[in-house]
């Protein structure tokens, strides 16, 4: 059996670890470990909710009565949810699925004992941290940006934002891009050349097949956001005339680019959570997953689909009916795979023996909420109804539906699993539960009144609104009081488990795990899989 | 892994290493020296920040070229790895061209423009196809050819005929910028300027980032120049070699589209609907 060949030997790969441990700050700011750069990608994703959930909860608190409350200045307003979305976007949910997870599990669920080039890989995250700086810089330097994070010319052009604050914004974009399509290079690189023995691309695990998808859609898709900056950059500073209808250019050009890159985007953010999820519906249902190939091909496919329906974004702009009509059809086409991976999943559990742990209460959490979110996707895909909810709260809902909340679901089902792998110690199963119960509480408090919201017209990106919509945004944020209080109690059971945990053996989970993360010791140890494990026969979780 | 006589796996585990994080510092410096530079005009901080840059390439990749020498570290899985992450490279720029590319579509086109224009705009004279554009295509295309005679001869182990044949290849290069620096020059003080509007835009971006990339092909030739005759590449090892040619055909293949459409079907009838209709 593979699993238990590679444990063999596994003790050999331990006297290199003492032989060779880079310790002190060289340990962490020269890394080339794949499992030390994950952490500080996971860490850097904690720092920066902090500030993006800051932010958001300040709406929240502006909105919850009619009126400005204590933001008089709504160019202010517009600052802090420009930077709540592009922190959220770049440097909370993409850094922690995908070079958190992404570089602490390709190598260990692969058998390999790194990444194919593990000093890029150090310098994919720093990139990514310089870009954090600069998006802070533009919140705080020559008076914010206020464009929100789809940067729209004429707003985002030099007449409106004539500090420094969107040129911080853009090449903050210019640096975390660069970096992460330095990771997608290392991802593929790695998953295509480094996979052990007799693992074929058919017995890859559903998480390495996810982050594979995920790492070729960043490498297509944000060189064409880098090309739409580098052209809103020289827009501003060196007079050209991409978006400036004056000059004979297009502000509507700049809606095709960024929603070009935008709608790979967000699968960017949610195929690694879908990953996540077989992963964990496998593990505890002690099941194989219902369908792999199916699972596998249909996440290939929402990503290629992905690439040609960006216009769904943009049908308020006056599209002919031909246009409007392909956009229509496209995007609802995506609701196909997209079914093959909720149904699989159900069908997974069903007959399954499931173990309602803390990971997997996320993951029907994560069903749930992607649900909700993706029926509100197919009503929006429809040209005549989104004229009507364009900009609106009801947007605002979808979109926090499958993205904000799914994903940020998806980042705690991936933690609560992965965390005794990571840190050698168990966290407190009854906390757990109780925060997941917490937040998903919270954040459905918090966003379905939304809906309602959108659907009477209350408008997006704006400090205030009528009385007749005080109801329901008081409601809602009171829902993001409720989803602090939860996300509070998960930085303290992440503390408790480092500080008080109990010792967690190789493979908490039982049966149902069967990827080769579980056969490493917890912690995993600095090096791992430095002898090659075989992968003899079709391994269990997938057929 | 203790040490390399102990590897119990083809792969390449690198050594902590200190030239991402300054890399990454670098490159944070050169984007706030930029912002203040087009801000102010001081512009000290972003010539700092591109000296910086440049020191983290030459010094990484003298790294880089000192472990393909030293027979250890690059072996045949990690020369397959370095392939891929090359060839994925090259993919990720077509993806930047095609912005471009896509830019002076939509500008030019009238069925995708949503702002009622000419074009070319205002009463600029386009750029046509003859003369500099025409010998650029020439120049690129017969560099192409001497890059894979380079390549043969290193492949059969004519040492000789590799290294001069990639010296004229870059030399190939320079000429080309050299024609495009003119072309530039004979374009700004007598035709358009780059903020004469959408088509000078367009024109200037698209065909610079190429000239940019040029400029990178033959610095990453020239390397390999040295390198060559300093013997570090032979028949079955010259992962170096091969990136380069790779990258000098992607710079080509963009060059002919460039040609094609920016030059000579951006300056034909073809493209004047907007001015023929009104």
């Amino acid at each position: 059996m593979a699993d238990t060949h590679a444990h063999a030997h596994h003790d050999h790969g331990d006297h290199g670890e003492h032989a060779h441990h880079p310790t002190g700050w060289r340990r962490w700011l020269y890394s080339t470990n794949h499992k030390d750069i994950g952490t500080l990608y996971l860490v850097l994703a904690i720092i920066a909710s902090f500030v993006g959930v800051g932010f958001s909860m300040m709406m929240r608190l502006e909105l919850a009565e009619p009126g400005l409350q204590f933001i008089h200045d709504q160019h202010f307003y517009n600052v802090i949810l420009t930077a709540h979305g592009l922190i959220m976007v770049f440097f909370v949910v993409m850094p922690a699925l995908i070079g958190g997870f992404g570089n602490w599990f390709i190598p260990l669920m692969i058998g390999c004992p790194d990444m194919a080039f593990p000093r890029m890989n150090n310098i994919s995250f720093w990139l990514t941290a310089a870009g954090l700086i600069l998006v802070a810089l533009s919140t705080v330097v020559g008076g914010g940006a206020g464009t929100g994070w789809t940067v729209y010319p004429p707003l985002s052009n030099h007449t409106f934002h004539p500090g420094m604050s969107v040129d911080f914004a853009i090449l903050s974009l210019h640096l975390a891009g660069a970096g992460s399509i330095l990771g997608a290079i290392n991802f593929i690189t790695t998953i295509v050349n480094m996979r052990a023995p007799g693992m074929t691309f058919h017995r890859m695990p559903l998480f390495i097949w996810a982050m594979f998808i995920t790492a070729f859609l960043l490498l297509l898709a944000l060189p064409v956001l880098a090309g739409a900056l580098t052209m809103l950059l020289t827009d501003r500073n060196f007079h050209t005339a991409f978006f400036e209808p004056s000059g004979g250019g297009d502000p509507i050009f700049w809606q095709h680019l960024f929603w070009f890159f935008g709608h790979p985007e967000v699968y960017i953010m949610i195929i690694p959570a879908f990953g996540i999820i077989s992963q964990v519906v496998s593990t505890f249902s002690k099941k194989p997953v219902f369908g792999y190939l199916g699972m596998a091909y249909a996440m290939a496919s929402i990503g290629v689909v992905g690439f040609v329906v960006w216009a769904h974004h943009m049908f308020t702009v006056g599209f002919n009916v031909e246009t409007r009509a392909y956009f229509i059809i496209a995007t609802m086409v995506i609701a196909v795979p997209t079914g093959i991976k909720i149904f699989s999943w159900l069908a997974t559990m069903w007959g399954g023996s499931i173990e309602f742990k803390t990971p997997m209460l996320y993951a029907f959490g994560f069903i749930f909420l992607f649900v909700v979110g993706g029926v509100t996707g197919v009503t929006l895909s429809n040209a005549p109804v989104d004229m009507a909810f364009h900009d609106t709260y009801f947007v605002i809902a979808h979109f926090h539906y499958v993205l904000s909340i799914a994903a940020m679901f998806a980042i705690f089902t991936g933690m609560y699993y992965w965390l005794p792998k990571m840190c050698g110690k168990m966290y407190n199963e009854k906390l757990g539960q109780w925060q997941f119960w917490i937040t998903f509480v919270g954040v459905n408090i918090l966003f379905f009144p939304q809906h309602f919201l959108g659907m009477a017209g209350m408008p997006r990106r704006i400090a205030d609104y009528p009385d007749a919509f005080a109801g329901w945004n008081m409601v809602s944020s009171s829902g993001a009081v409720v989803s602090l209080v939860g996300a509070l109690l998960f930085f303290y059971i992440l503390w408790d488990t480092l500080r008080n945990g109990a010792k967690a053996p190789a493979n908490p989970w039982g049966i149902g795990a069967t990827t080769l993360e579980w056969t490493v010791d917890s912690p995993a140890p600095f090096h791992t899989h430095e002898i090659l494990p075989e992968i003899k026969a079709e391994p269990a979780g997938h057929h | 892994m203790s040490t390399q006589a102990h590897k119990t796996h083809p792969y390449h585990m690198q050594e902590p290493s200190g030239w991402p994080l300054f890399g990454s510092f670098a490159a944070l410096t050169m984007a706030i020296g930029a912002v203040v530079y087009m801000h102010t005009g001081f512009y000290l901080v972003l010539v700092a920040g591109f000296a910086m840059v440049l020191f983290t390439f030459f010094g990484w990749w003298r790294m880089v070229i000192g472990e393909a020498n030293n027979g250890v570290d690059h072996t045949e899985p990690v020369k397959t790895g370095l392939r891929i992450g090359f060839l994925l490279f090259i993919a990720s720029e077509v993806m930047f061209f095609f912005a471009f590319f896509w830019g002076w579509f939509h500008s030019s086109l009238p069925i995708l423009n949503n702002v009622a224009g000419t074009w070319p705009n205002g009463d600029i004279k386009p750029m046509g196809p003859g003369g500099i554009p025409m010998l650029n295509t020439l120049i690129l295309l017969t560099s192409s050819v001497t890059v894979t005679v380079a390549h043969h001869a290193l492949v059969e182990g004519d040492r000789k005929t590799a290294i001069n044949w990639t010296g004229i290849t870059a030399l190939l290069g320079v000429i080309f910028l050299g024609f495009q620096a003119y072309e530039y020059w004979h374009l700004v003080n007598h035709q358009f300027g780059l903020s004469d509007g959408i088509y000078p835009s367009a024109f200037y971006l698209a065909t610079g980032f190429h000239g940019f990339h040029v400029l990178v092909g033959t610095i990453f030739l020239t390397v390999c120049y040295f390198r060559l005759n300093g013997g570090q590449m032979t028949p079955n090892a010259h992962i170096g070699f091969e990136a380069a040619a790779w990258y000098w055909h992607f710079v080509d293949v963009v060059w002919l589209f460039l040609y094609i459409n920016v030059y000579w079907w951006g300056s034909s009838s073809f493209a004047h609907l907007h001015k023929v209709v009104q």
